[in-house]
């Protein structure tokens, strides 16, 4: 990757953090830190990683994503606007009653979305069994799943986890978003789920520790899993819950909270100051 | 009834899995180690890398299903009702309901017929939970002929569907020559203009052999097979409600939540009689025999003709 190409996708991952701010904002309700927390994997995911074609959503060899942690739908949603599967305006829609943007993300009204999921734990299943099906095709199909770190405390997550590397699922990537917070707290302190790189790895996954909020780092991890024959990888990110937003950096407070006017105001000024900058560096 | 033949729905399940199969490769069999049970082993056996088991995790196979359907596969996700509708509930409410996938539930050991390993298996209450699912197919049996012809009506329809088998070889009543199958419609299977019986499951032979000692004492019982509990035939249950007046529902499961309030609603709607629920009355099963069970809980030709005759009387005097 280039530092132009890098450039780039920092100033995408930023217009999709604007865009979960502008989202929740004008739902007056979501979850911006955990879908700030991954803005920079929803990035990597649909603007580098992904065989996918925005204008055929439904394409059978596309490769399938699953939001495990649903409620970061704002996150995922930006992503797959700014990536052309439906017109950006629309994200100002999040929630709001006859809109396709729900609360948790729908397969069957958002174009680009491949499972709904909501209730945590779940979508790492569905995965699985995409996964499954991809290799029972003899398809090329590669299979992503992001989970957050809270979630990892429901049980279904381990069962899954089992399943995939029972069936050998070497086409399936499971990301867990390691912000450290949850909704009660920081996650050492509510339920430790830790050391998570042990119990992956104990449970046949190929662990690839990375800053999932670099963009070099979220590159070579990628990479790094598709080399794995045999076993599924787990890409274990390091994140910053609330990135890119002062105010919202590693405070609990902002899990599902919606700004107000205010700060609204103060965290587009800092996303648009950040995104000048992208600018001026690229310029130079 | 020495000479009657009987068949255990649940193998009426693995036999009409293979018969899809070797037309259908798209059709898979996901179990959770259950597989001697649900008797998706002779699939199995017969089609191995077909059959994926899960192991004992019941939540994540439902999730593996949802995921397998959208690939274009139309998996069948195999296990005991207790633990397909119970357990996993809320994973087929959310990860199969509420996304639409073609996926079909095999639920077996259903009911108190499960017999000897007790309550904590005889689940009485799957309908309830199934039926409350918008969008869910809710199907049981009455035997061999009925069940192999639902599994293969549930795999060419689209959309999820909770099929319920049981354990305990029952008498075969239809003609596997002439019986068709008709996902939503219920079956007349003995005409009758004082009272109707409605049944499903193994109670549709009970409800024809209670019509039967019912008739040697001058009631002309009416009796309905309603294999599809959602959606009901509610136009057959009105045309019963309208022309005997009187409904006797009869289920192998609670009284609240199944095939009775389900009648219920519909003729209290549009044309209200009297129903007399004949089920599991809001409590659990215990271990035991299966049909020693069936006869004690009431589930039988003897108890259905016993709350048929007193509510004739009270009813029509």
């Amino acid at each position: 990757m280039t530092n132009l190409e890098k450039n780039q996708l920092q100033q995408i991952a930023c217009k999709v953090r604007m865009g979960v701010i502008e989202g929740t904002h004008a739902a007056k309700a979501g979850h911006p830190g955990g879908s700030l927390s991954a803005a920079d994997v929803f990035t990597w995911l649909y603007f580098k990683e992904m065989n996918i074609d925005p204008a055929n959503p439904r394409w059978e060899d596309r490769d399938r994503f699953v939001l495990s942690k649903g409620h970061t739908a704002p996150g995922l949603y930006a992503a797959l606007a700014h990536r052309g599967f439906f017109p950006v305006e629309d994200l100002l829609t999040l929630r709001h009653i006859g809109s396709h943007l729900q609360g948790h993300p729908n397969r069957n009204m958002t174009p680009g979305v491949d499972m709904s999921t909501g209730s945590l734990g779940q979508g790492i299943s569905t995965a699985c069994g995409m996964a499954l099906g991809a290799k029972k095709l003899g398809k090329t199909t590669r299979v992503y799943t992001l989970l957050g770190d809270g979630e990892i405390q429901e049980g279904q997550v381990w069962e899954a986890m089992m399943f995939a590397a029972h069936y050998k699922l070497d086409n399936l990537v499971v990301i867990i978003d390691n912000n450290g917070l949850q909704i009660d707290g920081r996650i050492a302190d509510v339920m430790s789920p830790y050391p998570i790189d042990k119990k992956a790895e104990a449970f046949g996954f190929e662990v690839i520790p990375c800053d999932g909020n670099d963009f070099d780092a979220l590159e070579a991890a990628f990479a790094k899993a598709r080399t794995v024959k045999g076993k599924p990888s787990c890409i274990l990110m390091t994140t910053l819950k609330g990135k890119g937003v002062s105010f919202m950096e590693d405070q609990v407070g902002w899990h599902g909270k919606a700004p107000n006017d205010e700060q609204y105001a103060q965290a587009m000024a800092e996303l648009n100051a950040q995104l000048a900058e992208l600018e001026v560096q690229s310029n130079g | 009834m020495a000479d009657v033949k009987k068949v255990a729905t649940r193998d009426s399940y693995g036999a009409a899995l293979v018969e899809l199969a070797a037309e259908h490769p798209e059709l898979v069999v996901l179990d959770a180690d259950l597989a001697e049970a649900t008797k998706t082993i002779v699939f199995k056996k017969a089609y191995p890398d077909r059959h994926f088991d899960c192991g004992i995790a019941e939540a994540n196979m439902i999730g593996v299903a949802a995921g397998l359907s959208t690939m274009g596969y139309v998996p069948f996700a195999s296990s005991f009702a207790m633990f397909a509708a119970g357990r996993a509930f809320e994973q087929v409410r959310n990860t199969l309901g509420y996304p639409e996938c073609n996926v079909k539930i095999g639920a077996t050991h259903a009911g108190i017929s499960v017999g000897e390993d007790g309550a904590s298996h005889q689940c009485c209450e799957d309908f309830a939970l199934m039926r409350s699912i918008p969008g869910m197919t809710v199907i049981c049996p009455a035997d061999d002929v009925e069940a192999k012809a639902a599994v293969k009506a549930a795999f060419a329809m689209q959309g999820p569907v909770y099929l319920r088998f049981g354990r305990l070889a029952v008498p075969v009543v239809n003609d596997e020559a002439t019986y068709k199958f008709e996902i939503g419609k219920g079956v007349t299977l003995r005409d009758g203009k004082d009272v109707t019986i409605i049944a499903n499951g193994l109670l549709v032979a009970e409800a024809l052999n209670a019509a039967e000692q019912l008739a040697a004492e001058g009631i002309d019982a009416r009796v309905i097979n309603i294999h599809t509990i959602k959606p009901l035939d509610t136009g057959l249950v009105l045309k019963a409600a309208r022309e005997t007046g009187l409904i006797i529902t009869a289920e192998e499961h609670n009284i609240i939540g199944g095939l009775g309030e389900a009648v219920c609603s519909a003729v209290a709607e549009s044309c209200p009689v009297p129903v007399r629920r004949v089920g599991v009355n809001d409590e659990y099963g215990h271990s035991g025999p299966a049909v020693k069970l069936l006869e004690q809980f009431g589930l039988c030709a003897a108890n259905i003709a016993a709350v048929t005759r007193k509510a004739v009387k009270e009813v029509k005097g």
